[in-house]
Formats: structure tokens, sequence, C-alpha cells
């Protein structure tokens, strides 16, 4: 068989393992949708102003979206990040503990087939978390889908971001001592970025800037602005068509730096024996 | 000819040195035993062999291959039974065995597999309702799944009770049948005597003794024993070199059993003594074992 055959071949056995562990298919599920309906009930149904425009006529009108909107696209990220990062993460160090992987290097089949498959399926499931969250704003909030050009950089995002968490969450592996341990390790590593990157409470031009400054040094608020900026895609305000946010691309090219990092970090200090 | 041959292997952690010179070598359809007490060395020979560590120095050939290369088509013809080990639990045995199975070019079918390792009847069972003696079954079942020619086994009944155990080895004997060859670690004498053709003992990295169970260390020159108790109240034997042991039991060390035997037994049907136990022991692996280790900590 291929390599690509046997990565393939793989996907499908993480899959139905995957499925069959009814704890971590139902939290990596439940979280974005609890999130989501949590942040949107907290917060009301009030509105995230974020920037003026200036409509024909001259005045500036601020810009604002509904909550329930803004949390849609940010969940949607949240999802992406849990599936591919965390997910990760966590699993590849148990399976390193449990002698899973090395049982493997003992195996004709080449060890990073084993992780690309994995690394496949968590962005499969990314996808899908990405779908029903979208598909719950529509209706249970009522929130347009992206279309056209929009839709296209929402999907290169998803794409460019998914790749990159998953090659961080291998690199962190190397710092994680046991299993026991990667929860915590994982969660102290992203719970901070997911608070000043404007996942879980909306970055305002009133945000402190050192909470934008720390937020733009990290993948995760690049990652979030251009699922927002794709998500969001054209509003239109008295008449006009705007784009709601400035889709850039630096931000892609900044999440795929940080991927990169990963893939290297990875490729020299992965561990496939459990750590003493 | 020969599937594993070492010369002059070193393996040196810091300060410590785990192996200190060994040479061995398994012929095809050999089960080869490396026997010593925990931290001997075993362990480490064995991942050196399996191509999970790098040696410090000497000569290494599996298969006549360097096992330290990584290379794959050696991978494709070595099952591995690790210390400790596992597999995604939430799959079953059946799953398990084709998964592996799908990482070789010729894979024995699963079902084969699982029978040959008495899981028949779990094959649809996922990993994680086995109890531990059925999952270091399937353990040898994912080894067997790419039909090896060599098979690792690192203290493949650790932990197990005794019925498993023995049901562990119809398992190996299993193997031999198919004319595999096993390198076996253990630190079970029974577990020696039962499966291995062949016995390396080894002590602090080196091999102290090596041959065949029956006669390794001179065991088959060494004296029988005989042992009989003799009823209260009886005359006294003859003398035959005994010793008197505990509650009244006697032992002999005779260099001709045979004979001693007929006179032991002679003078207790003349003298109308019946004995109310009597055994004849060649010295077993354990005797030879202790002697030549100097009873170091874990023979268990």
């Amino acid at each position: 068989m291929s390599a690509l055959g046997q990565t393939l071949r793989q996907v499908r056995y993480t899959n139905t393992a995957f499925w069959r562990n009814p704890a971590s298919a139902f939290f990596t599920f439940a979280f974005p949708l609890m999130f989501l309906v949590i942040f949107t009930a907290l917060l009301g149904s009030g509105e995230v102003e974020f920037a003026r425009v200036r409509v024909p006529g001259g005045r500036l009108v601020p810009l604002v979206l509904e909550q329930a909107t803004y949390f849609v696209g940010a969940m949607a990220a949240f999802g992406v990040i849990s599936a591919t990062y965390t997910n990760i993460a966590i699993t590849v160090s148990f399976q390193r503990d449990q002698g899973i992987l090395k049982r493997l290097r003992g195996t004709p089949l080449p060890s990073w087939s084993y992780l690309l498959a994995r690394v496949l399926h968590s962005m499969l499931v990314a996808a899908i978390l990405v779908v029903i969250t979208l598909a719950f704003g529509r209706f249970a909030y009522g929130t347009d889908l992206p279309t056209g050009r929009p839709l296209l950089e929402f999907l290169a995002t998803l794409l460019v971001g998914s790749l990159s968490f998953a090659a961080l969450a291998l690199a962190l592996t190397a710092v994680i001592p046991n299993a026991d341990a990667s929860p915590p390790i994982v969660n102290a590593t992203i719970l901070p970025l997911l608070f000043v990157s404007g996942i879980f409470i909306p970055l305002t031009d009133r945000a402190p800037a050192w909470i934008t400054t720390v937020g733009n040094v990290f993948p995760v608020k690049h990652f979030a602005d251009a699922m927002r900026a794709g998500y969001l895609g054209n509003v239109r305000l008295q008449g006009t068509t705007f784009r709601a946010f400035a889709f850039d691309w630096s931000d892609l090219a900044v999440i795929a730096a940080w991927g990169v990092l990963g893939l290297v970090l990875a490729t020299r200090f992965f561990s496939w024996e459990p750590r003493k | 000819m020969s599937v594993i041959e070492v010369r002059g292997l070193r393996k040196v952690y810091g300060e410590l040195t785990a192996v200190d010179g060994v040479d061995l070598h398994v012929d095809r359809g050999e089960v080869f035993a490396l026997l010593g007490p925990n931290g001997a060395g075993k362990t480490t020979i064995t991942e050196i062999l399996e191509g999970f560590r790098e040696r410090t120095a000497g000569d290494v050939r599996v298969l006549e291959r360097d096992p330290a290369q990584g290379d794959p088509e050696l991978k494709a013809r070595v099952g591995i039974v690790l210390q400790s080990t596992g597999v995604d639990p939430f799959l079953t045995v059946r799953e398990t065995v084709e998964m592996y199975g799908g990482y070789y070019a010729h894979p024995r079918p699963a079902s084969e597999v699982i029978e040959v390792v008495g899981l028949k009847e779990k094959a649809d069972t996922r990993v994680n309702k086995l109890s531990g003696g059925q999952q270091r079954r399937l353990d040898v079942a994912v080894a067997l799944a790419g039909d090896p020619e060599l098979l690792f086994l690192d203290e493949p009944t650790t932990g197990f009770d005794p019925n498993a155990r023995r049901n562990a080895w119809q398992i190996v004997k299993n193997l031999t049948a198919l004319g595999k060859t096993v390198f076996l670690t253990t630190h079970l004498m029974d577990e020696a005597q039962v499966l291995a053709t062949r016995v390396a003992i080894i002590a602090k990295g080196t091999i102290v003794a090596e041959g065949p169970p029956d006669t390794l260390a001179g065991r088959d020159a060494m004296h029988a024993r005989i042992r009989v108790r003799v009823p209260p109240g009886a005359p006294d034997p003859p003398s035959l070199g005994q010793t008197i042991l505990a509650d009244g039991v006697m032992e002999i060390r005779a260099e001709d059993p045979t004979r001693a035997v007929h006179e032991l037994t002679g003078w207790a049907i003349d003298a109308g003594v019946r004995f109310e136990t009597l055994d004849v022991t060649r010295p077993s692996l354990e005797d030879v074992y202790l002697e030549i280790t100097g009873g170091e900590e874990g023979t268990e």
C-alpha cells in the first residue's frame, strides 16, 4: 500500500476510536456550543462596537455587531483550536505514556504517517465543529453564513490555522512530562491566549494596549481575526456594502510562521517513548 | 543459520555500564531465553536488538542487518512485545490486529492470529473490556500480525496468575510450531525451563552461563537430591552420607541416584519401614541460577 493509502487507512482507525471515546468526543463538540450559548445569554442581546465607518454623505457611523454574531465566529475559532491543539497534545501524550507510540516505532509503518493521520483526523473534526457552530448560529441566532470571496478566505484560514495549531500541539508534547500533566499544561498555554485574543471577550477600541500587543505576538488572535473577517464577510450599512472586517493575509502569515516553528521543534524534540 | 548475532556488546549510561561485553547468537527456530535478575541488563540488550536503543560499542546483527539503522525491511520481519506497551483502548481485538497487520506487506489473517493467542471469544470485544492477561495476549497477537520470522518477548508473563501463565506458555509453544524464532527475557526459572531451547544467564551486564536448560552450567552432572521422611520410631537407616533436615526429613546428595535409591528402599523393605515421603530431584534451574548469580534479588 502506498504511504498515502496507509495514512488514509490510519485516519479511519483514528476516527473509529475517537467516536467510541464518549468523554473526549462529547466535550470536543459540547464546549464551543456551550460557551456560545453561555456568552450570548450572559451578554444579552447587546452589541459590540468595533469601529466607525464613513458612509456616503461623509458621516461616521459606528460599526456594531450583535453579540451572537460575534460569538459564533469566535466559538468557531475556539472549536478549531480545541479540536487540533488541545485534542492532539492531550491524546498524543496519553498514547506516548501507554507505549502505543513506541510500539508503532517497531512496525514498518512510517512514523510520520501515523502522526499525519492524527493531524488529518483532527482537521476533519475541526471542520465538522465549524459547520455545527455556524449552523447552530444560523438557526438559534439567525446569523448569516459567509459566501463568495469571504468564504474562500474563511476556508483558507481554517486550513492554515488547523495545520499550524496541530504542529504546535506536537511540539508542546515535548515539554509534557506525562499524560496526567497534559491537560493542565495544555490549558495553561492556551487559556490566557483565548482571553487576550478576543475569543471569550471581544477586544474593542477600549481594550488596554498591552493586551492587544500580547495578543498580536501569538497566533490565536490572528486566527480569530481572520476567521471573523471571513465569517462576517460583507455588511450593508445605510445602503452601502462594507467589508465588516478587513481580511488581512498577514494574519495567515503569522499563523503559518508559528506552525512552521511548531513543526521544526516537533521534528527536533518529539519523543516516542514514555518519559520516566 | 544465525538469526541474531551479537559480539562485544556494550551499553553505557553515563557512569553506569548496563551491558558489559555480551556475545550471543540465536539460530533459526530456537526459543532463546535471557534469564537474569531485574536490572541485570535484559531489557537494555533486548531494546538494542529491537532497534529502540543505540549501543555504545559492539557488533549487532538481527536477520543480517543492523537494527540501529531503523530499516523498515527489518521491522517488517520482526515482531515485538515490549515489557510495557498498549494499544488503543477503544478499538476491538479484531480491529487492533487488522490495523497492525495492515502495516505489513504480508500479514497473517487476523482471525488466525487471534486464535493462536486464544482470544477468539473476545474478537469483537473492545480492548478496554479485556482483563490484564487478555491484553497481554493481544500484545502477542499484535506482534504476530505481520507474520514475523523473529519474535521478541520481553517479560511476557510478568503479573500473570499461574493459570494465565500456563496459557501464555502454550501460546509460545504454538509459535515454535509455526517455525518462529523467539527471543525471550524472563526472571522466572520455570518459564525458561518450560519454553527455552537455550538459556543464557545474565548478571550485572555480562553473560555468566549459557546452554540448554537441562545441561546449563553442568546441571546434568550435578548430584541428584533424594529426600525421604522416615516415620518416627523406625530403626536407623544405613549410612549413605545423609543429612537430617527439619521435620525428620533426610536428604542424600547422590552421585549415582539409581544405586542410592535402591539401597535406601531395599533397607526400608527389609526393615518393614514405609517412608512417609520419597522424592528424587535433579538440581533445578533455580539452584543453578542461585549458585551462579550468588542469589541476587529479583528471583521471585
